[in-house]
């Protein structure tokens, strides 16, 4: 890993001109996810802000951007609902406490045990999510909202093709915010939905009881944040150790992002976590450093502080029409070829991850669901066991486990050789309830007077036999 | 002679590569240079769509080592380039840096409209190499 400087300063050019691509991308989406949770946007504006800045120092995987997102979102909505800002920002700190402690603990050994299915599951259903929210502002506005969002979408998918320097998301605000003003055609705008931030955030504690009653309100948004934040941001530092060739410290990344929470919640930020398509965008512009992140969270400020009188006059229908193009990115199109090519069990993780999101709006139940499911999905395959008897050499192949051992001894029902031998060569103990069934086989075999041979253990199966038996 | 055929794991790749290693066999001396881009811009479906690292290495290795085989199996001197990034950008870059007297891609066959979409990277490539360039169909 390179050293603390490198990270800051080895490439600094090309980190401040990501970062401040980066700080353009950021805004639109930060716009939009306040709008989905139904806060003043100065909460995911400060967010995005104070989270890129921290993690930019504590954050384990440099180049990585985090800010507000629309996963965190989309869990947050309830909470605002039925409780207020306030607790938002309660259960903010919360996340934060939570991550630290699991970043401390180790939480991205976890990693691994959650199946690919169950992340594209994951992102399958947050761009259907972000689609759905944004539908509100599209449908049964008038028409010129239809011709507004599609004119966003065609200049979104089509300026790319010809220039890249800046993200294509701000062209198109900006073009299509200048044509709605100089048209004169009424929309709803940014402004009339909230107010813009003009200052810098300043400190203050969430004004709520500190009591059992609150963490009871808290505690299970926090949770459920806790697990996306992670998932989203420990997937991203994936993609970018490989399209960096570089490896990265994935717990403190957790911390580095449970810190961040911490601080953005006294701070009036909403909780955030790493994002997909920033990260990607921050990759292709050259970023690589902590350094570009960090120019990312302060342009990110400066332009709103500077631009916020400008920002205000957003029609509404643009925003949605980016965020139409964020949730289509978001999807995985390649979802459809897996259903199509991968086993069914994994197809089925897959479809019934993205159910149970869609049913309960609540990323975190899907995903624990999905790791659950497969674990069980997994079990299944591997505890197939089989015997075959080739003139009273039964030949025992899989593992021998607590979840096989029953099929194990139904093989023996029907045994009518006076003397047997059981091979165990393809097989493999690993319980005492294996250790438990070959005892069981024996006495009962013994009891109709079948006299048994073992033989073909592998070393450690032999190990455990003689330790058990 | 320094030959250059970028691959993508595509069948239209093969025919390049096959093409590739037809000319090389016939030229003394030829080097071939194997280019592979695993494109940044895919890299979180690639991630999303494969079981671990691990197995993503292993996905990427498969689309090489046909192309590798067949070289070897030719007898011809062989060069593998792993790069990483825009693939037409990455190819331009790599060819008029590396003195590649012909390089050799193959076209993915895209009609007006997701060539409009997507783009070519043979059209790229074409405009921007500073060699000959070969585009097999």
């Amino acid at each position: 890993m390179h050293s603390l400087q490198q990270q800051w300063f080895g490439n600094v050019r090309a980190d401040l001109l990501a970062g401040i691509v980066v700080g353009l991308a950021l805004i639109p989406e930060a716009l939009a996810f306040a709008f989905i949770v139904g806060v003043d946007p100065r909460v995911a504006l400060y967010a995005s802000f104070t989270i890129a800045v921290i993690t930019s120092f504590v954050g384990g995987r440099p180049g990585l951007i985090s800010a507000a997102t629309g996963a965190m979102a989309l869990v947050l909505v309830s909470l605002m609902a039925d409780h207020g800002l306030e607790y938002v920002l309660a259960a903010t700190v919360l996340t934060g406490i939570i991550q630290f402690i699991l970043g401390g603990l180790g939480v991205a050994n976890l990693m691994r045990f959650i199946p690919n299915s169950v992340m594209l599951g994951f992102v399958n259903a947050l761009g259907i999510m972000i689609f759905m929210t944004q539908l509100p502002y599209l449908v049964g506005s008038g028409g010129m909202t239809y011709v507004f969002a599609i004119a966003t979408l065609i200049l979104v998918y089509a300026v790319p093709r010809f220039f890249t320097a800046i993200p294509a998301p701000l062209i198109a605000i900006v073009v299509m915010t200048a044509v709605a003003l100089f048209s004169g055609i009424k929309l709803q705008t940014i402004g009339d939905l909230g107010t813009m931030p003009n200052t810098l955030p300043a400190f203050f504690l969430p004004d709520i009881p500190l009591n059992f009653e609150t963490l009871k309100i808290i505690l299970p948004y926090s949770l459920a944040l806790s697990v996306v934040g992670l998932l989203e941001s420990l997937l991203t530092s994936q993609v970018l150790d490989d399209m960096t060739d570089t490896p990265s410290n994935k717990n403190r990344e957790a911390r580095g992002q449970g810190i961040a929470n911490f601080i953005t919640g006294f701070f009036g930020g909403m909780a955030g976590c790493a994002l997909i398509g920033q990260s990607m965008i921050n990759m292709k512009s050259g970023g690589r450093g902590r350094l570009s992140t960090f120019t990312a969270g302060v342009f990110l400020m400066f332009l709103i502080i500077v631009l916020g009188d400008i920002v205000v006059k957003i029609p509404m229908p643009v925003l949605a029409g980016v965020m139409v193009m964020v949730s289509m990115t978001t999807f995985n199109w390649g979802s459809f070829k897996f259903l199509r090519s991968a086993p069914r069990s994994e197809s089925l993780v897959m479809l019934i991850t993205v159910g149970i999101i869609l049913y309960t709006h609540n990323l975190a139940i899907g995903v624990v669901a999905g790791v659950i499911m497969s674990s069980l999905f997994f079990v299944a395959k591997i505890s197939r066991v089989s015997v075959t008897n080739e003139s009273g050499v039964y030949k025992v192949s899989g593992p021998l486990f607590f979840a096989s051992t029953t099929k194990f001894l139904h093989s023996f029902d029907s045994v009518t050789e006076k003397t047997i031998v059981i091979d165990f060569e393809n097989s493999q103990l690993w319980d005492e309830s294996a250790v438990g069934a070959i005892f069981k086989l024996k006495q009962k075999l013994a009891d109709k007077g079948i006299e048994v041979t073992i033989k073909g253990l592998n070393s450690s199966s032999e190990l455990l036999y003689e330790k058990l038996l | 002679m320094k030959i250059a055929v970028a691959i993508d794991g595509s069948e239209n790749a093969m025919r390049a590569a096959e093409h590739a290693v037809l000319l090389a066999r016939y030229l003394p001396d030829a080097v071939l240079d194997i280019i592979f881009v695993a494109d940044l811009s895919k890299a979180m479906d690639e991630r999303l769509l494969t079981q671990t690292p691990e197995s993503m290495a292993l996905k990427r290795e498969q689309k090489v080592h046909p192309v590798l085989k067949m070289a070897e199996e030719a007898d011809i001197y062989s060069e593998l380039t792993t790069l990483k990034g825009n693939p037409s950008q990455e190819i331009i870059k790599h060819v008029n840096s590396s003195g590649t007297d012909l390089l050799i891609m193959g076209s993915r066959g895209l009609n007006a409209f997701q060539e409009m979409v997507l783009g070519s990277v043979s059209h790229k490539v074409l405009k921007h190499a500073n060699c000959p360039v070969t585009v097999v169909k």
